[in-house]
């Protein structure tokens, strides 16, 4: 079993490090560490980040990727968690916990009688006793979480010189700065819903089957890692484009800011769906030219995130670089600016200790205002034949898979459901911390 | 003021150059029209000859830049730009796949996207700006708070599940509306009425948000203080002076997007089989008709700048500093 | 008209007021009463709860703050008990209010004449033919010239003082009996600010009305009031009739005010020295651009041929109204806007004297640190996100003065600190910990670090409490004993000029008018718009000024 690293998997885990090291960087700051314990101390912000730590911490499982020694191409570690899943797959649709196939299909029986009747599934257990199976990983989630808050308490509780109790009691009562009470909660229900997700697994399609058979379940999971990758990843391709152009047009304008201001107007002039779709399918066609270029389908797929990232990276970054540019303006009128070239400092040491650092909180509004948008961008995009790769797990794919057996009746929803879920789940944290992102590094806001 | 119009209008020519120009640099120079052929005839058994055929049925079959074969001038003219890229300023957007001609097509399908977007946008708008009003009159009370939670939840809910969603309820459960299809004339009504609303209801919650916040900002200005001075009554104070100043930022926003209502909505159109300029792209998208996506691309970036010209004007209109300066 | 010379009766009583923010209290229960016809002066610095009385008075106080006691009587009724509809016919028609900032007071969609008509409309009623009429004869009555036509003319299209106009006009609409005017001139230059307190007065007398006057000028008090209540921390501390009020000042506070209005530096009698810093035929145009091609139809002429002379460790002051252009010569100076044409030479060791404005950015840096700034505003001087520490090791370090190792930096600096008033374990703090003035402060410290030959100092006091200005101007005249600096003061605000300068130059769109020693030019001002600038000044500043 050997490490293997797709271009993606780098890039997420290059940000990650680059994310950690930032943070690092800032709190040596006392001013913008404030600023995150006043985001923090929401309780609706702290529910927020905790789901959203969760989906990223199933994206990052899903993207240290293992040759298994057995020829049977890649996995990731999360892959190798759901094993279970990913092996049993039936002949096709089942709902959720359903101890049948949805179908009815002909089956010749020993009396040489020809019947219709729903197959039983052939990976379900349904002697397993629901209720009590949840007792069971209720107990087990809670169990998770005590040890988790207990860690928790003990090292806060050491970090301000308190002894364990009194410090417990305080979080208790609501006393602490942050409302670490809520995340206590909170951490519990997303575990609880996990677990039990995760245990009945084992003995039931808990989402159901999709067409072929695939656990829905499974592809539910697996598709967090697209959507949280095309929601980060884009903007880090998009930021330094938006950063370098918007500070440079705003700060040496003339001709720099002439030029500038073309090329974002122009770019922002093709609508942004048309640009997508005729850069995606030249990209086809590239690499279906060249198919001597991905030695696996994952690689492929790969790939293809890759380069639908791209595109919606030079796509995107014109309205932060046109937010960026006027902040700059504005900036460089203000008479610290000034006085700094007074001092005869340096354009790049303004741009550095003046410009880059009241600009921050434009960035960040952005790119968090920005990530839930791509998020259900991806799903529209899939839907139009420019997403990503048509095999790869991805909520827009599961929906437009679905979509064609509308018409059936009854319905098969499950899978539809369960993509929406995941992904309302998902863009409303999003959305909700990002309001409060916006609120605290808004200075308008405190009017 | 003439001269500021004549100047914008200017202004946009260096622009549709730039969008040509990335256009043609898309669709030639990503991929060779070999390249292209290749794959639009599958990798196995595709004959130098069948390519050939291929690249002069699409008229890709000349050089890009340089004619050498041609003489004169005519090296210049006979190439895949001048041809391809050039011949788009004229709107003269060439044949499709199925050998039609795109121009006609695209006058044809129009009509049927703009009796969707146009009402969506109007109803949308007036939706929006009366909601995020009625929000600001109650602003800081409980209607407030709720209403903005439900307008994030509205926002985080993809807008394929409305369609979904709305399909299934209208028109398979309750069967109040056909669930998709399109005629001329009134009778579309009942085909359209059904996408209008999601329509609206999908875009309700960023905009009554948008709307909102722009409101609020204006509230806090001295202008605001000093008609309550006046005695004016809060009603006054929002419809006869808040609203006028905050249209201006809106019309930003707004102005622009009114020509490229035209190209209409790519997943409603196609979903609720409405025969519009939004299905028409989907399926050369699908079936891959470079041909009428790069018209598609074109055609939107002249409506877009089109839009941006209109909100310049509508500036001179709505604002008297700009009409009076410019 | 209807008659309301009942001067003995009482207009507007306030009885133990108070207002809270949260659990904060911002006004600490306030007593006063205005009579008919008779101006009331609300003094004092800001953040001292004056114009929170006001609003408080109109009901319409910010939504986080609230009145938590007290009552307000108009005309015998009390104010708070009304329900909202009653309290709308109240503002407008029976109290109306002007505003600091004629800029932004006006909706600048909406033409002035309606703006004003719309009072009119709601209160009284009228039709929209009666009502432009009603308009124009107020617009001539607040004295704007081609009334008639002005009415159809947005804010933006007037100047200030005519936006200032149409605020009172809008005011007077309705007759008001009290008239709320918060800072009405603190945003106009001196001569705009003259005619408008005259035009306040006057209809004052004409109409019996009753005024509210709020400022934390005592020259602009001395002007207008008739009786005097002066504000600190939420409370009225000291409340007397004008005259016994300027004679006989009780509290301290109130005298420290009077002390602190008119600055008593030292009078400076000294010849000019030798100059540090000769500016020859400076000019500053901008273009203005225009039609089709933005071609280049004319200039704005900001500075336009002046000629001044700084002396070495002396202060040039350069007066001057509102677009002057007097700034713009202190950027000129500094290379931050490009001259158009002349000369500004510096004199180093002796004769030798260097053309600035020839220099390049290369060649212009190591002169830097001979010329150094101080701004107005103190809020936006310094960067947000720096330390003061960083704040003032950024000169010292770009323009390598000083020690350049961290730690003798830091001991530099500690010391600079205390030099200008505030502690060195200051300097790991953000300015936003620190009041107005010490910002002012930590400016100036900035400024010292890179041990500078002239300061220009551009309105380095005219956003600060007066108080504060005065320890900021004793700072700067301290520091300019110690280490024989040059000034150049830029100011609008005529009371600072005999306490720090030795030089005076008036200057008047872009031209220098009139140039000279501060006590001639103050007692013999030959220049006619010398004489205006002079003449419109506060009595209380005349005074001192000709004295």
């Amino acid at each position: 079993m050997s490490l293997t690293w797709l271009w993606t998997d780098i890039m997420i885990w290059g940000l990650v490090i680059a994310l950690a090291i930032w943070g690092r960087v800032i709190s040596q700051s006392p001013q913008v560490k404030k600023q995150w314990v006043q985001v923090f101390a929401s309780k609706v912000a702290m529910v927020s980040a905790i789901v959203l730590v969760f989906y990223v911490l199933i994206a990052l499982l899903d993207s240290l990727h293992f040759i298994l020694d057995d020829a049977s191409g890649t996995h990731s570690l999360l892959d190798l968690l759901l094993v279970h899943l990913a092996q049993n797959a039936e002949r096709t649709y089942s709902a959720p916990f359903a101890l049948v196939e949805y179908n009815r299909s002909m089956q010749v029986l020993e009396s040489g009688e020809v019947v219709m009747q729903q197959l039983p599934l052939m990976h379900v257990n349904g002697e397993v006793s629901i209720a009590l199976h949840s007792l069971w990983s209720w107990l087990a989630s809670s169990a998770m979480t005590a040890v988790l808050v207990a860690g928790h308490l003990i090292w806060r509780a050491k970090h301000h010189r308190q002894p364990l109790f009194s410090y417990a009691s305080q979080v208790w009562r609501g006393e602490t700065v942050l409302p670490w009470k809520t995340a206590y909660f909170a951490v519990w229900l997303v575990l609880g819903v996990l677990v039990w997700f995760y245990w009945l697994s084992h003995h039931y399609h808990v989402l159901g089957t999709d067409k072929v058979g695939g656990d829905v379940l499974y592809e539910s999971l697996k598709s967090i890692r697209t959507g949280v990758l095309i929601g980060v990843l884009t903007t880090l391709v998009m930021l330094p484009v938006a950063l370098l152009l918007g500070i440079s047009a705003g700060l040496f304008k003339g001709w720099v800011d002439d030029v500038i201001q073309y090329l974002y107007t122009t770019l922002n002039s093709i609508p942004g769906v048309l640009l997508i779709a005729a850069a995606v399918l030249m990209m086809q066609v590239l690499m279906s030219n060249h198919p001597e270029w991905f030695a696996t389908t994952e690689e492929r797929a790969d790939v293809r995130l890759l380069f639908l990232v791209l595109i919606l990276g030079m796509t995107s970054w014109t309205g932060l670089c046109r937010l960026l540019r006027a902040e700059t303006l504005k900036i460089s009128q203000v008479e610290y600016v000034t006085s700094a070239r007074a001092f005869g400092v340096s354009r790049m040491r303004i741009i550095g200790r003046h410009i880059l650092p009241n600009v921050m909180h434009i960035v960040l509004i952005a790119v968090v205002l920005d990530f839930s948008g791509l998020v259900l961008a991806e799903a529209v995009l899939s839907y139009v034949g420019v997403g990503v790769d048509p095999t790869m797990h991805s909520w827009g794919n599961m929906i437009n898979q679905a979509r064609l057996e509308m018409a059936r009746e009854p319905m098969v929803w499950w899978s539809l459901l369960a993509a929406f879920l995941f992904m309302f789940v998902l863009v409303l944290a999003a959305n909700l911390f990002s309001d409060r992102v916006q609120w605290v590094l808004n200075p308008k806001s405190h009017k | 003021m003439f001269a500021y119009i004549v100047r914008r209008l200017l202004f946009a020519i260096p622009i549709l150059i730039g969008v040509n120009l990335i256009t043609f640099a898309l669709f030639f120079m990503v991929n060779t029209p070999d390249d292209m052929a290749r794959a639009q005839l599958g990798a196995k058994q595709t004959t130098p000859e069948m390519i050939e055929a291929w690249k002069v049925d699409h008229g890709y079959d000349k050089p890009l830049f340089y004619n050498a074969e041609s003489p004169g001038l005519s090296s210049l003219t006979e190439t895949l730009f001048v041809e391809q890229s050039l011949k788009l300023f004229v709107f003269d957007f060439g044949q499709s796949d199925s050998g039609r001609q795109i121009s006609a097509d695209i006058y044809e399908r129009m009509w049927p996207s703009l009796a969707l977007a146009l009402p969506t946008f109007i109803i949308g708008l007036v939706t929006n700006i009366a909601l995020a009003l009625l929000i600001v009159l109650f602003r800081g009370s409980v209607l407030d708070s709720v209403t903005m939670m439900v307008a994030v939840a509205i926002m985080s809910i993809s807008g394929l599940f409305y369609i979904i969603a709305g399909q299934v309820l209208f028109s398979k459960v309750w069967h109040w509306v056909p669930i998709s299809g399109f005629e001329s004339g009134w009778d579309g009504l009942k085909f359209l009425i059904l996408p209008i609303l999601i329509g609206v209801f999908a875009g309700l919650g960023s905009g009554m948000r948008w709307y909102r916040s722009l409101f609020l900002e204006e509230i806090h200005k001295d202008y605001v203080r000093t008609a309550r001075a006046k005695g004016l009554s809060e009603i006054k104070v929002l419809f006869g002076h808040v609203l006028q100043n905050g249209l201006l930022p809106i019309l930003t926003g707004v102005v622009v997007v009114i020509p490229t209502l035209f190209m209409g909505s790519l997943i409603m159109e196609s979903f609720f089989g409405i025969p519009g300029l939004g299905s028409y792209t989907i399926d050369a998208i699908n079936a891959q008709d470079f041909s009428i996506v790069k018209a598609m691309v074109f055609l939107g970036s002249v409506l877009y700048i089109i839009g941006l010209i209109l909100t310049d004007l509508s500036y001179t209109y709505f604002d008297p500093r700009v009409r009076l300066n410019a | 008209m209807k008659s309301k010379m009942q001067t003995s009766q009482t207009v507007l009583e306030v009885r133990n007021l108070q207002v809270k923010v949260g659990e904060t209290s911002l006004i600490k229960g306030i007593d006063f009463e205005i009579k008919g016809g008779e101006i009331f002066a609300l003094v004092g610095e800001s953040g001292s709860g004056k114009s929170l009385t006001s609003l408080a008075i109109m009901r319409l106080l910010p939504e986080a703050l609230q009145v938590s006691g007290g009552e307000i009587h108009l005309n015998g009724r009390a104010l708070f008990p009304l329900p909202e509809f009653e309290m709308q016919r109240v503002r407008g028609r029976q109290v109306a209010m002007i505003f600091q900032e004629p800029m932004t007071s006006l909706n600048p969609v909406m033409k002035v004449g309606e703006q004003v008509a719309e009072v009119l409309r709601v209160h009284l009623n009228l039709d929209r033919k009666a009502a432009r009429n009603r308009v124009v004869e107020l617009f001539e009555e607040v004295g704007i010239p081609e009334a008639t036509s002005r009415y159809d003319w947005y804010p933006h299209q007037l100047s200030g003082g005519q936006k200032q106009r149409v605020m009172i006009a809008m005011a007077l609409a309705c007759e008001p009996d009290l008239l709320i005017a918060d800072e009405p001139t603190t945003a106009l230059d001196v001569t705009i600010q003259a005619q408008v307190l005259e035009l306040l007065k006057q209809l004052r007398a004409k109409r019996g009305l009753s005024i509210l006057f709020i400022t934390h000028d005592m020259g602009v008090v001395n002007e207008m009031a008739d009786r005097i209540a002066v504000m600190q921390h939420g409370k009225i501390v000291e409340q007397a009739e004008k005259n016994a009020f300027f004679a006989h000042p009780q509290h301290p506070y109130t005298q420290k005010l009077l002390a602190d209005a008119v600055p008593k530096g030292a009078r400076k009698f000294e010849q000019p020295n030798a100059p540090l810093l000769q500016v020859a035929d400076l000019k500053v145009h901008f273009p203005i651009k225009k039609g089709l091609f933005q071609r280049t139809v004319g200039y704005v002429k900001a500075v336009d041929g002046v000629t001044l002379s700084i002396p070495k460790g002396q202060t040039l002051a350069l007066v001057g109204e509102s677009g002057s252009g007097k700034s713009t010569i202190g950027q000129a100076i500094l290379k931050l806007v490009d001259a158009t044409a002349g000369q500004v030479a510096l004199l180093q060791n002796g004769d030798e004297s260097i053309d600035l404005t020839k220099l390049n950015e290369r060649h212009m840096r190591p002169l830097r640190k001979k010329v150094q700034v101080i701004f107005q505003d103190p809020f936006s001087a310094l960067n947000p996100r720096m330390t003061v520490c960083d704040i003032i090791r950024e000169g010292m370090t770009s323009l390598k003065v000083g020690p350049q190792d961290r730690a003798e930096q830091e001991k530099r600096i500690e010391s600079l600190l205390e030099q200008v008033g505030l502690a060195a374990e200051h300097k790991h703090r953000y300015p936003h910990e620190f009041s107005g003035g010490q910002r002012q402060r930590i400016g100036i410290a900035r400024a010292l670090a890179v041990e500078p030959e002239l300061i220009i100092c551009d309105e380095p006091t005219s956003a600060l409490d007066v108080s504060v200005r005065a320890q900021v101007l004793a700072l700067l005249e301290e520091l300019q004993q110690t280490y024989q600096m040059s000034y150049l003061f830029i100011t609008h605000d005529l009371s600072i000029i005999p306490g720090i300068a030795h030089q005076v130059a008036v200057m008047q769109q872009g031209k220098i008018v009139e140039q000279g020693r501060v006590d001639e030019v103050m007692q013999r001002p030959q220049h006619p718009y010398t004489q205006k600038l002079l003449n419109s000044a506060p009595k209380l500043v005349k005074q001192m000024l000709t004295a």
